[in-house]
């Protein structure tokens, strides 16, 4: 163990109603030690960081900072005791209509001794002095709202820093980067580790954990379950406690399909991209991996009709497929579950049961008249179906756990037999229970129709797919049957780089 | 269901109660079926207006050309029948036709100009409040008026279509129900059965919600938003036809309250039943509110120069029903 710890909580509780989400958390924290957190969705980590961050008052307990009492009232009050967190959603942690370098300090602008005006050669230095220290390489007078997710998320762990924390708290910060830039923000911890800060790190990626971790803390239904700091950490100890049951990987029963479903020939998503060509086949459950920004996204628009492609034809059961908007695709049988269900998937004002039935209001209507009770009896069997774990279908869905929002996301586009159904990044943010659920229902319901995923994560493709394609560079650049893979040649494919096979 | 839950539920319904109970009993011939219809009837017109504004806060936009829109179909209907001398029948689908006509403007101009929606139809409100005056160099409309040429106007207002201000239905009581009061309940089931229970309410609320969520789901939005314009407009013509059957002229200076007012009853209607979103119900209870608070207090000899002040502690409070106490957004 090193040293004392820097910051301490001790039977911490939180309900919401009567709801307990946190019964008594105790943990410490140790300066210049990474402790990773984790827990699956709904286990209340989310809350404990915000309780931590100071966005909710506690329901009981005490909390420590070197020694003082700890007891935030406002997320400022916290960021100005040194505890600074980077949350998961990282469009809370940037203002999007400013440049990066006001981004950078914006928390300058305001508290005891902000100077009155505002002088932009200034913050451009300060900005400067900020993202010098981390490495960060954007420019600084490019507005946030014009930079892609990663960078923006970058820009948001460098604000956190420039308040040169004590505590730093990380929720699920590499679940929107890629390799390269996971790999700056771990060389950053480090950094920050040798400087003494007391990092406490939330993610479900093995990678990340295995890379980082000095101490593991799992948590589970509101309690701390387990806690690992004797080297070497046992991980799948860790899990277990998390989960509760011992994880297996279960191994997959390879299909091959014999009637395609849909061809692709010829397709090019991008200017100068080398065009795609593929079968995707009746039963088959299919992954395309890649890192972020290869084209995944843009590929997944196009079957779905939200992006025309350059050149190519798409064929479906024989017949051509050029869909022109959404409502096309959903008509021919092509449904996507889109990625970055907050921002594409979830309507805030509905209900499990108004959420489930949007892309069907047509088919759930009369003269127009929507069926209510046909509405509601499709949400409780999809409800059943995935094991959505809620009161019932009325419950709003920021009740939910973020697992239990990915399930309705799913179940949503369950409820009526698609041809083909596409599902964008389906794990992100989705603990690995509630992962292994839908992984298996997408298994398990294949039949007669063609299963397309686009992830980030080679496990979750690992886990998932009958074939693994891989992408680079707004094209595919290799296939493999998931049953004997070649895993160094598909990690070259993803890194991607000059290919040596004869193209 | 917590204290706080029912407060929010219900205590706007149990104010209004209190409110009527209240002014019962201070208010000599405040429980009259005359009053009742009084009441009505002063909120017909800006409840008309209200409803059509609450489609396009649906669609989570917002329209500021109703007030003038009501006011443009009036004067225009004036002119239709007075200076064109034409029947009922021409005047009200002229006006039908301007109020839908607006409506595409608007919507236009806010989804493929992407003009925000506060600004669009501001500008359209100026464009209308000045449009209305031209034909007649800035004069009202009434018959016998002398026409910026010269010649004298002889044309009238149809009996029909003063009938649509003045006509009142037997209901147990012989000449009880004005027109006007007859189209603002029809209207309000129409608008409120048209959100609640049809498959195109329903993705309005969806549009208004998380437009991006709705597309994906194969929804053409922007139809969805012009729609929900073109249904304010007409709503806010049908306003103007009242107005003006109930005025017998194109009066230049009136309908100046129309706007605030029916806005006002639109966003009281948020804290109706802790619906802490726009609907229909709340619209039409939200503008009687107002109506039966007027009502009351000018039955108390209130002055009537208090009656926006009234109007907007009203407005403040039901606002804050909705925001603070509902707690939406907050978790």
């Amino acid at each position: 163990m090193v040293g004392n710890a820097v910051f301490r909580v001790e039977g911490l509780r939180k309900s919401f109603g009567h709801n307990e989400v946190l019964g008594g958390v105790s943990l410490e924290l140790h300066a210049g030690e990474v402790t990773v957190l984790m827990g699956a969705n709904g286990a209340g980590k989310s809350t404990l960081v915000k309780i931590i961050s100071g966005v909710y008052e506690r329901g009981g307990g005490t909390m420590a900072l070197a020694d003082q009492d700890f007891a935030p009232k406002t997320p400022a009050e916290a960021i100005r005791a040194g505890v600074v967190t980077v949350h998961q959603n990282i469009n809370d942690g940037v203002v999007a209509d400013l440049d990066v370098a006001t981004n950078l300090t914006l928390d300058r602008l305001s508290g005891k001794g902000a100077p009155t005006l505002f002088n932009p050669a200034r913050v451009r230095r300060e900005a400067k002095a900020v993202a010098d220290r981390m490495g960060l390489a954007i420019d600084l007078k490019a507005r946030v709202s014009d930079l892609s997710l990663a960078d923006r998320q970058m820009v948001a762990i460098a604000r956190a820093l420039a308040h040169q924390p004590k505590v730093l708290i990380l929720d699920e910060p590499t679940s929107s980067l890629s390799s390269a830039e996971a790999d700056r923000l771990f060389a950053l911890i480090d950094r920050l580790r040798e400087q003494g800060v007391a990092i406490l790190y939330i993610s479900h990626r093995m990678s990340d954990i295995r890379r980082l971790a000095d101490r593991i803390i799992s948590m589970r239904d509101g309690i701390i379950s387990g806690i690992f700091d004797k080297k070497p950490l046992d991980y799948e100890g860790a899990v277990n406690a998390m989960l509760g049951r011992k994880i297996h990987l279960d191994q997959i029963v390879v299909r091959n399909s014999a009637k395609a479903i849909l061809t692709i020939e010829g397709l090019r998503i991008a200017p100068g991209a080398r065009p795609i060509s593929l079968t995707l086949g009746d039963g088959e459950v299919v992954a395309i991996t890649g890192l972020v920004g290869v084209g995944k996204t843009a590929l997944a628009e196009t079957l779905f009709g939200v992006r025309r492609p350059l050149a190519g034809t798409m064929t479906m059961n024989g017949k051509p497929y050029a869909p022109e908007t959404a409502g096309e695709a959903i008509a021919a049988g092509v449904f996507l579950v889109a990625k970055d269900r907050g921002e594409n998937g979830i309507v805030g004002g509905f209900n499990i049961q108004e959420n489930i039935s949007l892309p069907f209001h047509k088919r759930m209507s009369r003269f127009g008249i929507l069926r209510r009770r046909l509405e509601r009896a499709t949400a409780r069997r999809q409800i059943e179906e995935l094991g959505i774990v809620c009161r019932s279908e009325k419950d709003e869905m920021s009740e939910l756990s973020g697992g239990n929002q990915q399930k309705v996301m799913v179940a949503r586009w369950m409820a009526q037999d698609a041809k083909l159904f596409i599902l964008d990044e389906p794990f992100q943010g989705v603990d690995i229970s509630a992962r292994r659920d839908i992984a298996a229902k997408l298994r398990a319901s294949a039949n007669g129709r063609a299963t397309l995923l686009f992830v980030t994560e080679l496990d979750e493709a690992l886990e998932t797919a009958d074939r693994i394609l891989v992408m680079s560079e707004q094209t595919i650049v290799g296939e493999h049957r998931n049953a004997d893979v070649d895993l160094d040649r598909l990690l070259a494919e993803v890194a991607g780089g000059p290919l040596h096979s004869a193209a | 269901m917590t204290l706080r839950d029912h407060a929010i539920r219900y205590g706007f319904i149990v104010l209004l109660f209190g409110l009527v109970a209240y002014f019962s009993i201070a208010a000599d011939g405040f429980v009259s079926p005359q009053s009742a219809v009084f009441i009505f009837q002063s909120v017909a017109i800006t409840g008309v207006l209200a409803l059509g504004v609450t489609a396009t806060l649906v669609v989570g936009g917002f329209d500021l050309s109703i007030g003038s829109v009501a006011t443009s179909a009036m004067m225009a209907a004036a002119y239709v029948m007075v200076v064109l001398e034409q029947n009922a029948l021409v005047a009200v689908v002229v006006c039908l036709l301007i109020g839908a006509i607006v409506g595409l403007i608007n919507g236009w101009l806010i989804v493929y100009m992407r003009v925000p929606d506060l600004l669009a139809t501001l500008g359209m409100m100026f464009l209308l409040v000045g449009l209305q005056r031209i034909p007649t160099e800035g004069r009202s409309i009434a018959t016998g008026m002398t026409m910026p040429d010269g010649s004298v106007a002889n044309g009238k207002f149809s009996d029909a279509f003063l009938a649509l201000g003045r006509h009142r239905f037997d209901f147990f009581i012989p000449n009880l129900i004005p027109v006007s009061v007859v189209v603002l309940l029809v209207l309000a089931v129409l608008i409120w059965f048209f959100l609640e229970y049809t498959r195109f309410g329903r993705m309005m609320y969806a549009v208004g919600s998380n437009e991006r969520a709705a597309e994906l789901a194969g929804a053409p939005v922007k139809a969805y938003k012009i729609w929900a314009y073109v249904i304010s407009g007409v709503f806010a013509s049908i306003g103007g036809i009242l107005l003006a059957a109930r005025l017998g002229r194109g009066d230049i200076a009136s309908g100046n309250n129309l706007l605030l007012d029916a806005v006002a009853a639109a966003l009281i209607g948020y804290a109706v039943l802790g619906a802490a979103k726009p609907n229909a119900f709340g619209t039409a209870v939200g503008a009687l509110f107002v109506g039966i608070l007027l009502q009351g207090l000018t039955m108390m000899n209130a002055p009537y120069y208090t009656q926006d002040f009234v109007k907007g502690v009203v407005l403040v409070i039901a606002l804050v029903f909705t925001f603070a106490l509902s707690g939406r957004g907050r978790r």
